[in-house]
């Protein structure tokens, strides 16, 4: 990982820009004349793996289809050999991204927060879409979502002082504790917020130094696919975020089951196989964070619980007489 | 084979000076009651801008004012918000960054290659990682929900004025004050743009004003009774009289005072890093001045590593990227550094003055070591705002601790040696604030900084700094 | 070639067997690692401009190894690349030439041909280079016939599995054996810093190389990752500073490896000045291994001289 590509991150605001209003009228009387008849170009939704976004190496899709049932896009369907690649690419990502100073993660997660303020109104439309909810609602889940960038980019230079500790412990010995990364977490995102949702379970993992390997919601993958591309031109090395799209159930497994994959987080796991999920992670004593009983209101202000999940306290002593 | 750089000039346009700098109040630049000051360029002695001074009425009115915004605008916000307008001002510190760095050189003397790499930086991270704790504060230890003061009444030292400037603003801010800060009277352009900055990020008026000044206004800022709180950087001396100023009114106050910081170098100690660092902590950074202490069966062999190094400094224009050692920041000081170094010398102590020239104007100062310095003279604990480094010598690590600790004061130490434990012993035994080991002169917004006893009382910077800006 | 001049009493003493060495060497003064980076970040800002520049430029040009270490290194190549190490850029001829070309043993003979009268030197590897895994007799032979064909500088490496071993007397044995075997060569003695994994173990190893009489200490073999670093150079910069002090002798360094640019060439020309002084600036005491940085140095040249920039099919290729 290059250290001066992430010291220099985002001093200037993102070129970036919402797609041009179609309805406005053109500026000088050169311009291109706005139509209803123009056929739309439409995109291609594919993995995120090692910072670059191959099609699944199965070459399997499948549709996705908006809250009516209306067809809106197929997603790359990724295979077991995808979750192996993304866990590979992780732990590549996993060393540099953990030895980078707390601060400039920080930077990297407001720059992320950045992007998607600049791109906000295409992910109101995604969100909408997705979820089956008013613009209004929409636009509240991506502020949130925002928001909760935001906050996550504070908790970056602040978990050592919080979680870590100087300990008085009896004899000659200067004694302290810090909390480091855990390395690689496997996250199956929240299966029904799909942008909001995701953002609260991914942030808190590589804001405290990891690296993830996500499952998107398996029917709403779509705005984690758009999130990836702000991802990608976010100053965040490429491997620390890996987001695949697929089958939950089938992925889920292969990930619990990685001997190299170092912790899991079972967000967004199907109720029928979340118990199996933590007793194949139980063969490498993988830390788990239990699906919880029903998806969480993603608008309430988190504690730092997922902050806590995904760090091992490091003690320290030293002699000093 | 002979190799002179050629000049490397960081242009001064990039700061975009005016002539004239107004005060900030309420959001508003506006003229100051006061009589108007000069701010000179030390590297010069010639004049860069004029500066509106405020007057003791427009103290009251700033206080008025940050007070209306604490009331009806900063107390209520909820903390995420207050936090993203930090960080818009960290944004906005790293967008202007050049033009920062090129004005504090130019105002203060600083080398622009510090200012570039070190100070405008470090302020950007003060506001970002204080802009961070806004809607954390009840993790910090202090309760679930604690309160901030209300109005906070701040004064500046010339040291490092920008990252000084900053690292008062920022925490003060976060916790839910509003400000009134008086910058140096000899370096005060970088608040009136940081208060440029503030406006740029659309801050509610009120929440920061900045008026420039001499030593009557930041009297009259600390004596007001419509603040809440106080902190002041300065002397020691002025530190004192601002306390007694403050006694029985019940105001919080924070004092960052001065105090040089010792260096120990014991005999393992990484050579060639102590010299580094031995110098970093004599030529300036945030710190003024230090002394050194070193083990006696090295001293011979260091204190020639050091005039080895100190003699190929490069000393002169500021603005020149490849200038080590800049200008003292005013006049005033290069008499003050010139007099305690005479005193010691007057009284036995031998002096070694840098060979390289000096520029014929402006106010700079050679690279000097005082050796037989004996803890008797005043250069062994005093303040010297300057490239000039008193030399002791110490037998015994107990010797070294005993002869560290004989000072009023207590800012910072830094600890030279290769062996673990002796290092950790030392930092419990000598009482100092801060306690750099095999490195100095060290500044970042998560870590404490402050002194013990009559170097100051409070922290700025990490967890601990947060209290100074709250009611717990 | 060889430095005649006696050590001072402590240095002979520490010559001797292994238990001195080892005494001599664990008893160096430590380095700070984050100390050294910092001040090698911190010099790495200095701003060359204008006429500095170009006179950077210039020396640099005289101060390069040019070299070519490949199995695929045919006589064809080794010719061409001593065409470009007379003139560096046909275009320019006050373009002084370089110093010296930079081959294995068995290419030595061609260079030497192809470079006869033009003042630049031909350098080979040797001893069993780049690993140094053979016998000493084996490196004995490898330098031998650089010498007799005509090498005026030998490059060899030390033996570091034994330096990590701690038979420090092994590798000074070595050196000592390699110097007598070149007695009218320059001698650099390699010392991988890439593999010896601590700055304290390069500091060890710089010493131990200039007590066994070595002309230079010289980074790397450019088959390692990492070669050449600016903290690298650095400490081997202060260790020739302290033994001229300690000795009066001057001793050279050469960064091998990764100095692919002018900018990162003149990071090491102030690296230089700085620390061991402008006395240290010249190619009898500082050398720069590289293949492709002549080309970028002579592109520089171009755009300082002639106010626009220049492009690579302007000037030779190495």
């Amino acid at each position: 990982m290059s250290n001066s590509g992430m010291s220099n991150s985002g001093m200037s605001n993102s070129g970036d820009h919402t797609a041009p209003d179609r309805t406005a009228p053109a500026g000088g009387d050169a311009g291109p004349v706005p139509t209803d008849d123009r056929l739309p170009v439409t995109k291609t939704y594919k993995l995120y793996l090692g910072g670059a976004f191959p099609r699944s190496e199965s070459g399997r899709v499948y549709p996705v289809s908006d809250y009516r049932g209306a067809f809106l896009a197929n997603a790359a369907q990724a295979s077991r050999k995808d979750a192996r690649d993304a866990a590979a690419a992780a732990r590549v990502t996993a060393a540099g991204w953990a030895d980078a100073d707390a601060y400039t993660r920080g930077q990297v997660l407001y720059r992320i927060a950045e992007m998607l303020e600049g791109r906000r109104d295409q992910f109101v439309t995604a969100v909408a879409t997705a979820e089956g909810c008013q613009t209004r609602r929409a636009a509240a889940l991506v502020d949130a979502t925002i928001d909760r960038w935001v906050w996550y980019a504070g908790w970056t230079d602040k978990i050592a002082t919080v979680l870590g500790s100087a300990n008085p412990v009896a004899g000659p010995y200067f004694c302290f504790s810090v909390p480091e990364p855990i390395g690689v977490v496997a996250v199956l995102a929240p299966q029904s917020s799909s942008l909001l949702g995701l953002a609260s379970v991914l942030a808190p993992v590589i804001a405290a130094g990891n690296t993830a390997v996500v499952v998107a919601s398996q029917n709403r993958p779509l705005p984690a696919v758009t999130l990836s591309e702000v991802l990608a031109t976010s100053d965040l090395p490429g491997g620390v975020v890996n987001i695949l799209t697929g089958r939950t159930a089938e992925l889920a497994p292969w990930l619990a089951a990685h001997a190299d994959v170092n912790a899991l987080d079972l967000c967004g796991a199907p109720p029928s196989i979340s118990a199996e999920l933590e007793r194949t992670a139980a063969g490498t004593i993988k830390r788990v964070l239990p699906a919880p009983v029903a998806e969480p209101d993603w608008t309430r202000q988190p504690d730092i619980r997922r902050l806590r999940a995904f760090v091992e306290i490091k003690t320290v002593w030293h002699p000093r007489a | 084979m002979e190799w002179t750089y050629s000049p490397a000039l960081e242009s001064r346009e990039v700061a975009r000076l005016r002539p004239h700098y107004p005060m900030f109040v309420d959001g508003k630049f506006t003229e100051g009651g006061g009589e108007p000051l000069t701010t000179i360029n030390p590297a010069t002695g010639t004049a860069l801008a004029d500066v509106s001074t405020a007057s003791a009425a427009n103290v009251d009115t700033a206080v008025r004012a940050a007070r209306r915004a604490y009331e009806r605008v900063w107390s209520r916000m909820p903390g995420a918000e207050r936090a993203k307008y930090l960080l818009r001002i960290a944004r906005l510190i790293q967008e202007r960054a050049r033009e920062l760095a090129v004005l504090e050189s130019l105002d203060t003397g600083t080398p622009i290659s510090a200012s570039r790499d070190v100070h405008v930086p470090a302020a950007a991270a003060h506001f970002f990682h204080h802009g961070g704790w806004a809607d954390k504060l009840g993790y910090a230890g202090y309760g679930p929900d604690p309160r901030p003061f209300g109005v906070t009444g701040q004064v500046v030292s010339p040291d490092a004025a920008l990252l000084s400037t900053a690292w008062k603003i920022a925490p003060a801010l976060t916790c839910g004050n509003t400000v009134v800060l008086k910058p140096a009277e000899s370096t005060p352009l970088s608040a009136l743009v940081l208060a440029e900055i503030c406006q740029q990020a659309d801050l509610p008026p009120g929440v920061v004003n900045v008026l420039p000044g001499g030593a009557d206004i930041g009297a009259a800022l600390v004596a007001h009774d419509g603040l809440n709180k106080v902190a002041f950087t300065g002397s020691t001396d002025v530190g004192r009289q601002v306390t007694r100023t403050l006694a029985g009114t019940g105001r919080s106050l924070t004092l960052a005072l001065g105090g040089p910081a010792v260096v120990v170098v014991f005999d393992d100690a990484p050579l060639d890093q102590a010299v580094d660092g031995v110098l970093a902590g004599a030529l300036g950074g945030p710190l003024t001045g230090s002394r050194l202490l070193v083990q006696e069966s090295i001293a011979a062999q260091l204190l020639d590593m050091l005039r080895t190094r100190a003699a190929a400094l490069r000393i002169g224009d500021p603005l020149d990227k490849n200038t080590d050692v800049g200008a003292v920041s005013s006049a005033e000081r290069l008499g003050r550094i010139e007099e305690l170094a005479g005193n010691a010398v007057a009284e036995g102590a031998q002096r070694w003055v840098g060979p390289s020239p000096l520029p014929d104007q402006g106010f700079f100062c050679s690279p000097t070591l005082i050796c037989d310095v004996n803890q008797a003279m005043r250069i062994a604990t005093e303040d010297i705002p300057g490239p000039v480094l008193p030399v002791l010598t110490f037998r015994t690590p107990e010797e070294a601790a005993a002869l560290a600790n004989h000072t009023p004061t207590g800012l910072a130490a830094s600890v030279w040696t290769d062996k673990g434990s002796r290092m950790l012993w030392a930092a419990q035994r000598i009482r100092t604030g801060v306690v750099w080991s095999n490195t100095a002169c060290r500044f970042d917004p998560t870590a404490p900084f402050g002194g013990y006893r009559e170097a100051g009382i409070g922290r700025e910077g990490g967890r601990a700094g947060l209290q100074e800006y709250l009611d717990v | 070639m060889t430095t005649t001049f006696s050590l001072p009493g402590d240095l002979a003493e520490a010559a001797g067997d292994d238990t001195s060495l080892r005494r001599f060497l664990h008893r160096l003064p430590g380095v700070d690692a984050a100390g050294l980076q910092a001040r090698a970040a911190v010099l790495a800002t200095r701003s060359i401009k204008a006429g500095a520049k170009l006179q950077a430029i210039d020396t640099a040009i005289r101060m390069v190894d040019l070299t070519t270490l490949e199995g695929a290194d045919t006589e064809g190549r080794v010719r061409s690349l001593c065409g470009t190490a007379r003139r560096p850029d046909p275009g320019r001829p006050e373009v002084p030439p370089v110093a010296t070309v930079c081959v294995y043993p068995d290419r030595v003979g061609t260079a030497v041909r192809a470079l006869a009268g033009s003042g630049v030197g031909v350098a080979s590897v040797a001893t069993a280079f780049p690993s140094g895994r053979s016998s000493l007799r084996i490196k004995l032979a490898d330098t031998a016939l650089a010498v007799e064909s005509g090498a005026d500088e030998i490059d060899m490496v030390i033996d570091r599995g034994a330096f990590l071993a701690g038979r420090y007397g092994q590798v000074f044995e070595e050196i000592t054996a390699v110097r007598s075997a070149c007695p009218d060569a320059r001698l650099k003695v390699i010392l991988e810093t890439g593999e010896l994994a601590t700055y304290d173990n390069v500091r060890r190893a710089c010493w131990l190389a200039l007590l066994a009489g070595t002309d230079f200490i010289k980074t790397s073999t450019g088959k390692i990752s990492p070669a050449a670093t600016l903290p690298v150079t650095h400490l081997m910069l202060q260790a020739v500073r302290d033994f001229h002090q300690r000795t009066g002798a001057r001793c050279g360094v050469k960064a091998a490896g990764g100095i692919r640019t002018t900018k990162d060439a003149i990071r090491y020309l102030v690296a230089v000045h700085e620390i061991a002084g402008p006395g240290w600036l010249t190619p009898r005491l500082f050398r720069l291994g590289a293949s492709s940085l002549l080309g970028d140095l002579l592109m520089q040249r171009r755009t300082q001289l002639d106010g626009h920039y220049s492009g690579a099919d302007y000037v030779a290729a190495p």
